[in-house]
This record gives C-alpha cells, sequence and structure tokens, in this order.
C-alpha cells in the first residue's frame, strides 16, 4: 500500500509536466494532475499490480479527453485563466511556435506524440494507455510529427523576413 | 532471422528517432540514412521536434511540487467517496476501467467548474468593490442564513474565518449558474475582502480547485450537489488555507440528507 502511494508521489512531476504540454495551460495542467491524484487514490484498491505510472497517464489522458468534449458540447464557455502571454522574440520563439504547432494537433496525435516524446513511453505503453492498437500509436505517431512540420514550415518564412 | 540489408519501414524511422530500435536493425537504419537524404531530412526534423518539445516542458517536472499535491491532503479531501467509489468499482468491473473513468470524469468535467468559479468570481468582483451597499442583508441579522439556505435549497452556514481576521458582514441572493446562489462576504480590518459563493452544482463532488483571472483568485469545491468557492485576492496558498477551514467546519457540521431534503421539499411547497 504504502509503495502504491510512494509510485504515485514520485510520478507527480512527470504528470505535470505531462499536462502542461497536454493542455498549454498551467492552471488547468494541475488541475487535471489534481483530478487525477484524487482519482488514483479513491480507486488504490482497484490496482492490482502493474505500472503505476502508465495507470497515471491514462486516467489524465482520459479526464483530459473529457475535458474537451465537455468543451465542444459548450462552445461559448470561456476559461476563467486565459493567459494568452504576448508573443515574446529571441530563444522563447521557439518554445512558442512548438506550443501552438502542439496546439495545431488533435487530441489523440497530441497524446501519442508527448507520451513518446516528453514522457519516454514505449509503443506499447502508449497503445495501452490511448486503448489503441500499436499500428494506430504508429500512425498518429506518424501523423503527428507530419502536421508539425507542416505547421513549423509554414511559420519559418514569416521569421525569416524579419531578419 | 531479419535482413540487416533489407529496406526500412517508416515505423523503424519513427522507432530510431525515439531510441526503441533494436540494436541490429539501428545499423540497418543508419546505412539507409546515409544513402536516402529525404528519410535523413525526416528524421533530423523529428529530432528536431522532440528537441524543442522537451526544451518547451521539460523543466515543469523540475518546479517543487506544490503543496496542493501532497497525496495526505487529497486523500483527506476525497474522504467520503468511499462507497461512491464502491459503487463505481462494480460499474468498473462490468464496464472496463476506461468506461468507469470517461464516467465519472463526465460528471465533474473541468468546464462546467470553471463556469461555476467564473460566475462566483465575477460576483466577487462586482460586490467586493461596493463601498456602500457590498451585501443586502447584514450578518446580525437572524433571517440572513434561514432565508438564503431557503432561496439556494440546501442548509447553508457561513464558515467562521475569524482566525484569518476575516469578519463577516452579511451576504446576498444572487441568480447562480444552476439556480439561486448566496453569497457572504468577509472583511479583514485592512479592508480587503472576501467572499464565499455557495450554489447546486452539477458535479457531485471534487476536490479543492484554484483558478485566478487577474487580481483576484478562487478556489472552488463541490460537496453533496453544492459548489462552494472562497474568492478573494490571488494568493494562492492563503485562499486555500481559507478554502480548507471552510471546507472543514462545513464537513464537520454537515447536515443530515434527510434534513437537506426537508428544506428542499418545504421549498417545493
Amino acid at each position: 500500500m504504502g509503495g502504491f502511494r510512494q509510485d504515485v508521489e514520485a510520478a507527480v512531476p512527470a504528470l505535470r509536466r505531462y499536462a502542461r504540454a497536454l493542455t498549454r495551460d498551467a492552471e488547468l495542467a494541475d488541475d487535471l494532475v489534481q483530478d487525477t491524484l484524487v482519482r488514483a487514490l479513491r480507486s488504490e484498491h482497484l490496482f492490482h499490480g502493474g505500472d503505476v505510472r502508465s495507470w497515471l497517464y491514462t486516467i489524465l489522458t482520459n479526464l483530459n479527453r473529457n475535458r474537451l468534449r465537455a468543451l465542444a458540447r459548450r462552445p461559448t464557455m470561456t476559461a476563467i485563466d486565459d493567459n494568452d502571454a504576448p508573443d515574446l522574440a529571441g530563444p522563447e520563439a521557439g518554445g512558442r511556435d512548438i506550443e501552438r504547432a502542439l496546439a495545431s494537433l488533435v487530441e489523440d496525435q497530441r497524446t501519442a506524440l508527448l507520451l513518446v516524446v516528453l514522457e519516454g513511453l514505449t509503443y506499447r505503453e502508449v497503445a495501452e494507455v490511448q486503448g489503441v492498437p500499436i499500428g494506430t500509436v504508429m500512425s498518429r505517431l506518424s501523423r503527428a510529427r507530419v502536421q508539425v512540420k507542416d505547421y513549423l514550415d509554414g511559420k519559418r518564412p514569416a521569421l525569416r523576413r524579419v531578419k | 532471422m531479419i535482413d540487416r540489408n533489407s529496406p526500412v519501414t517508416t515505423d523503424e524511422l519513427h522507432a530510431y528517432v525515439d531510441g526503441v530500435l533494436p540494436a541490429d536493425r539501428r545499423t540497418a537504419v543508419e546505412a539507409w540514412l546515409a544513402t536516402h537524404p529525404e528519410d535523413a531530412a525526416h528524421v533530423a526534423e523529428w529530432r528536431a521536434q522532440a528537441i524543442a518539445i522537451r526544451a518547451r516542458y521539460g523543466a515543469v517536472a523540475q518546479e517543487p511540487t506544490p503543496e496542493r499535491f501532497e497525496l495526505d491532503r487529497l486523500a483527506r479531501t476525497g474522504r467520503g467517496w468511499r462507497a461512491i467509489a464502491a459503487a463505481a468499482i462494480a460499474a468498473a468491473l462490468i464496464g472496463g476501467v476506461a468506461g468507469w473513468l470517461a464516467h465519472g470524469a463526465s460528471a465533474a468535467a473541468p468546464s462546467g467548474l470553471e463556469q461555476f468559479t467564473s460566475e462566483a468570481l465575477s460576483a466577487h468582483k462586482l460586490y467586493t468593490a461596493e463601498v456602500r451597499h457590498p451585501i443586502e442583508v447584514r450578518a446580525g441579522e437572524e433571517h440572513l442564513l434561514p432565508w438564503l439556505s431557503r432561496r439556494v435549497g440546501t442548509t447553508l452556514r457561513a464558515p467562521d474565518l475569524e482566525s484569518y481576521s476575516l469578519k463577516l458582514l452579511g451576504g446576498r441572493l444572487l441568480p447562480g449558474p444552476n439556480g439561486p446562489a448566496a453569497l457572504f462576504m468577509y472583511e479583514t480590518p485592512a479592508g480587503e475582502r472576501y467572499t464565499f459563493y455557495c450554489s447546486r452544482s452539477k458535479a457531485e463532488r471534487t476536490a479543492l480547485r484554484y483558478s485566478a483571472a487577474g487580481a483576484a483568485g478562487a478556489v472552488l469545491w463541490v460537496e453533496s450537489d453544492i459548489g462552494y468557492v472562497v474568492s478573494g485576492p490571488a494568493e494562492r496558498s492563503r485562499l486555500f488555507d481559507i478554502a480548507q477551514t471552510a471546507y472543514e467546519q462545513l464537513e464537520s457540521r454537515a447536515p443530515t440528507r434527510s434534513s437537506e431534503n426537508q428544506i428542499i421539499s418545504r421549498r417545493g411547497s
């Protein structure tokens, strides 16, 4: 039991990182992490071994998907924390670009890309988190990478012109 | 046996970039890339993407973990869930864990709660700025709580926040997201104002969550279908402490289900 809690606790920093990249909103991300942890603690007795970390990623991914569905149902709703920081120049601009490129992805592709690239999950683990066959993960990953490239390519000429 | 010189697939290029390709194929991929510049360009591009993503978000995992994620605290806030969780487990065993998670989450979709908090914050901003009429009914007046309880449809209590030097000024009735809402206002000797907002919620129960909108911050939680929002200056840890105190007071003196129902039925008659 103690081991379970320790594993959950150890996963918090990575969950926060994943949630931040997934939502690109610090408050929203931490709310997702909190909901994930509360759910995990509540269903501790449901957990019969296996990888706690993957299980937490699964909960967070599902919660985020539900959040987006709920948002889609209510198009007029505005987020409280709309911290749309102004565009920055310099090294930060690159970070903004990748952020926007991620935002341009459909949810399942973004999830797959982030779980692989940022969280270091294997393709098999991502397949379990997303509840799909590995082939589907591969095609999501592949499409995500093409889309990110297309997005960044579309941006680059505009940036070059500034020079 | 895998032919070391067999053509490289796109999946293998991805696996190569992600460092999950078996060693024997790694050599084959490297040889392939040397003679296929287009694929080599893809690989370089994907690597650059990965580096950019890690550069953008990697540091989040190095931040000290905020207090709100202390598991003991979360477990405490989530108490009382066991009975509901037990029912959910039965559903999970039948419908699969994913189905259960999806179900549980839809009951407390953050979007609905965001809307709820947003209304509480609007009320907070509007009435804390009022110099002469911040409240409708003063704290000393006996009918304050019975009146607001009747309109909101549950037994309301205004938490005692004297330990934070917060004195209850009084309250008012407002239109809320799912029916009438009560707003209690508190003030420090220095004139800082905090509000406590209560109204019916579509979610059944949630843990404490913080949001901020400009200078004002809010901590929301839902208990027995009633949403509560403590709003005040956007100072996260203080707001969390106040909300935790309010939560604990309400929890320890929570009305029984039947007395709640009586009030609701009286309201309906």
